[in-house]
């Protein structure tokens, strides 16, 4: 079963805006039958002002399917097409609260329905720039297509090459023989061999992020001037961590403050953060930004699922 | 009414009485078998109790002849590279399209590490064409590997009959058996099979066992090599208590057999025309005349089968569907494309799967939850209008496909 969001299955069990609307002046007709998912989109627009009165849907698919159109006709009620068109399929897949990866396609498909109905209000063509092929990468939900048009596009040769450019490949790593075989593929396609890279250990870790040391206690807050209080010092670091959350959040992660205690200040990934191979290199980042910001030394220490709970229990 | 499980072809009920019968080879019976004191000893026995169970309804001659693996996807893994490493001169293998991916998914790997594998295709109701089958037959071919039964539509295939001919053209034969195991009557010993796979939490035993049948005389190279275990064919400490508890299974299915074959095969034709008289535009797949007693597969046009499971198990009905969505695939189920069913029709198809656990009183639940279900779905999808596939040629939903 699914891990679907108590958003999903309330838009699944109550569908809104269900079957098509009253004198709708746009329509928007699209899916791939083969995938299992087909939607059609109406839309009724007042001439004078653009703006969407009313918007209703008909779907052929799954939970996700069904629950993302119907997200969809309440995001764009009232807006104007031109701010209509600017809702992403991942603002579709937060509005639900989010999307398993492997249903990521149907909030791709709640936006292709969007801009093909308003090519055909405003009697233009629509550019299909949509293709979609299985899962590759389940970590960042990466399709075989894209893996593909990147190797090619870019002349990819390693695993390596191709998780640094789509990130597929980047989490888990269960998805690398699939990789290798695509790799394989294109690199005979274009007349050389794929050679895989040498098996070699890993170079070790730097023992930085994790510690066991008990934190230093906090001093009292300073009264001079020069110095921040606790509270100026938490909100500055929220700040940073503001800055940083929609670049972690376009990759379906997320970062949390937890405490902050002396140097050493407590988060927690989330999301697609879980378990990233590059999450040492995101805190590294965040602990290099709160420095500058903070005018001093601080420690970013990730706080897993249990040691948080023990937190609460201190 | 409590939960309906009708998913018995994914997985069943451990039987109670094969729970108390493995209990003990947890705590007083926990000895290793290979060992010398009394301990191992008791064990010892029991395993070979169970490997006699099993014979038993497998009908096979030699209580040897049964061994014990993890899964049913371990006995096809070890059947399928035994031949090929038992034959190296032989590098071709047959096989369907509508095989369980434990079989169809090595064979593809086998194919792209230079095999050759014939897949024979099956027409809309999922039957084999026989004449294609013995034209493949020939000294390259290594092994045939041939499904009992389908495990999506419950299709029978002649496995007895195409083992014959792979004899007669002195080719070995293995069968995927795992959903034909216990439902259906085997007789091993009289027929040309060569080897057969089980799992054990297909016929009410727990997970993580199953069973390869080898034919005494039958060349083999192990899977796992290591201790003597299973005559040095398997190596790997016996999972005792869950052999145990598959050899009480295999009692328990034998008892049940009869009642397999008309109690449930009546309620499952019970649900079956429940379903269709009330339900449109609704059709049973594969080969209705010559399935497995247990199983029915009704394809719902117009509407997608993840879709009808989520409203199904929100009124506490557990069954399971060959779209594309349930699985996180793109395509719907091999089994529906293979047999030619149309792409509207194969996404929404629902398998239903009973067990002897099935009652009048849940059948009757299901007949009355599903009609409501399908029509709420038709009404959402854009394929339908009002009673009806949508059928105005302006109007027609012709979507841009991505």
């Amino acid at each position: 079963m699914w891990d679907y969001s108590e958003k999903v299955k309330e838009h699944f069990y109550n569908p809104r805006n269900a079957g098509a609307v009253a004198e709708n002046n746009a329509t928007g007709d699209v899916g791939s039958l083969s995938c299992g998912d087909a939607l059609r989109l109406t839309l009724r627009v007042d001439p004078a002002t653009d703006i969407i009165l009313d918007a209703g849907f008909q779907t052929f698919g799954c939970g996700s399917a069904i629950a993302s159109s119907s997200a969809l006709t309440e995001m764009v009620k009232g807006l104007t097409l031109d701010a209509a068109l600017k809702i992403s399929n991942q603002d579709i897949a937060d509005y639900l609260d989010g999307l398993p990866p492997e249903k990521m396609h149907c909030s791709v498909m709640g936006r292709e329905a969007l801009r093909a109905a308003v090519a055909n209000y405003r009697g233009e063509a629509l550019e299909d720039d949509h293709e979609e092929g299985a899962l590759v990468c389940k970590c960042f939900a990466v399709d075989e297509v894209m893996v593909r048009d990147t190797i090619r596009a870019n002349h990819l040769s390693s695993v390596e090459d191709v998780t640094n450019y789509t990130k597929a490949g980047g989490g888990c790593s269960a998805c690398h023989e699939g990789i290798e075989r695509i790799l394989g593929e294109e690199l005979a396609a274009r007349g050389e061999t794929f050679v895989p890279a040498p098996t070699k250990a890993k170079a070790a870790k730097k023992p930085q992020l994790v510690t066991l040391e008990v934190p230093e206690p906090t001093p009292a807050p300073a009264a001079d001037s020069g110095k921040l209080t606790n509270l100026q010092r938490i909100r500055r670091i929220e700040m940073v961590l503001d800055a940083i959350r929609p670049t972690l959040q376009r990759d379906h992660g997320d970062v949390e403050l937890l405490d902050v205690e002396g140097k050493n200040v407590y988060v927690k990934l989330t999301g697609a953060c879980t378990g990233c191979q590059m999450a040492s290199m995101t805190l590294s980042g965040i602990q290099q930004r709160l420095i500058e910001e903070l005018g001093e030394f601080v420690k970013v220490v990730p706080v897993s699922a249990p040691a948080q709970a023990q937190m609460a229990g201190v | 009414m409590n939960n309906v499980y009708l998913d018995n072809n994914a997985t069943t009920r451990v039987d109670d009485e094969v729970v108390q019968a493995m209990l003990p080879f947890f705590t007083e019976q926990f000895g290793n078998p290979s060992s010398m004191h009394s301990f191992g000893n008791q064990v010892g026995l029991a395993l070979k109790k169970a490997r006699q169970s099993v014979q038993k309804l497998l009908g096979a001659e030699h209580d040897s002849e049964i061994i014990f693996t993890s899964c049913g996807s371990e006995a096809d893994s070890t059947a399928i590279l035994s031949a090929l490493k038992a034959q190296p001169e032989r590098k071709t293998l047959i096989t369907t399209t509508v095989e369980h991916p434990a079989v169809l998914s090595l064979c593809d790997y086998l194919a792209s590490e230079g095999y050759t594998v014939h897949k024979l295709a099956v027409d809309k109701r999922g039957r084999l064409n026989l004449d294609d089958y013995a034209s493949l037959l020939g000294d390259d071919v290594a092994l045939v590997s041939v499904m009992w039964a389908n495990n999506e539509t419950g299709t029978l295939f002649p496995v007895e009959e195409m083992a014959r001919m792979a004899d007669e053209a002195g080719v070995m034969f293995h069968t995927d058996a795992v959903q034909a195991v216990g439902k259906i009557p085997l007789d091993l010993q009289h027929s040309s099979i060569h080897m057969l796979s089980l799992s054990g939490h297909k016929l009410h035993a727990p997970k993580g066992i199953g069973v390869l049948y080898l034919r005494r005389g039958t060349r083999f190279r192990p899977l796992l090599r290591g201790g003597h275990q299973e005559r040095g064919r398997r190596a790997g400490t016996e999972n005792a208590a869950s052999i145990v508890g598959l050899g009480v299974a295999a009692e328990r299915a034998l008892q049940f057999m009869a009642h397999e074959n008309s109690e449930v095969r009546r309620l499952r034709d019970k649900l079956e025309a429940g379903i269709l008289a009330a339900v449109p535009y609704a059709f049973v797949t594969g080969d209705p005349g010559n399935r497995l007693p247990n199983t029915a597969n009704i394809a719902f046009e117009y509407i997608e089968g993840e879709a009808i499971l989520l409203l199904l198990n929100k009124v506490g009905i557990a069954a399971s569907s060959g779209s594309a969505c349930t699985s996180g695939s793109l395509e719907p189920s091999h089994v529906m494309r293979a047999m030619d069913i149309p792409y509207t029709a194969a996404h929404g198809t629902v398998r239903f799967s009973l067990s002897r656990y099935t009652t009048d009183a849940e059948v009757e639940h299901v007949i009355r939850e599903v009609p409501p279900i399908v029509a709420q779905l038709r009404k959402l999808s854009p394929y339908w209008s009002g009673n009806g596939p949508a059928q105005e040629a302006d109007k027609e939903f012709a979507p841009v496909y991505a």
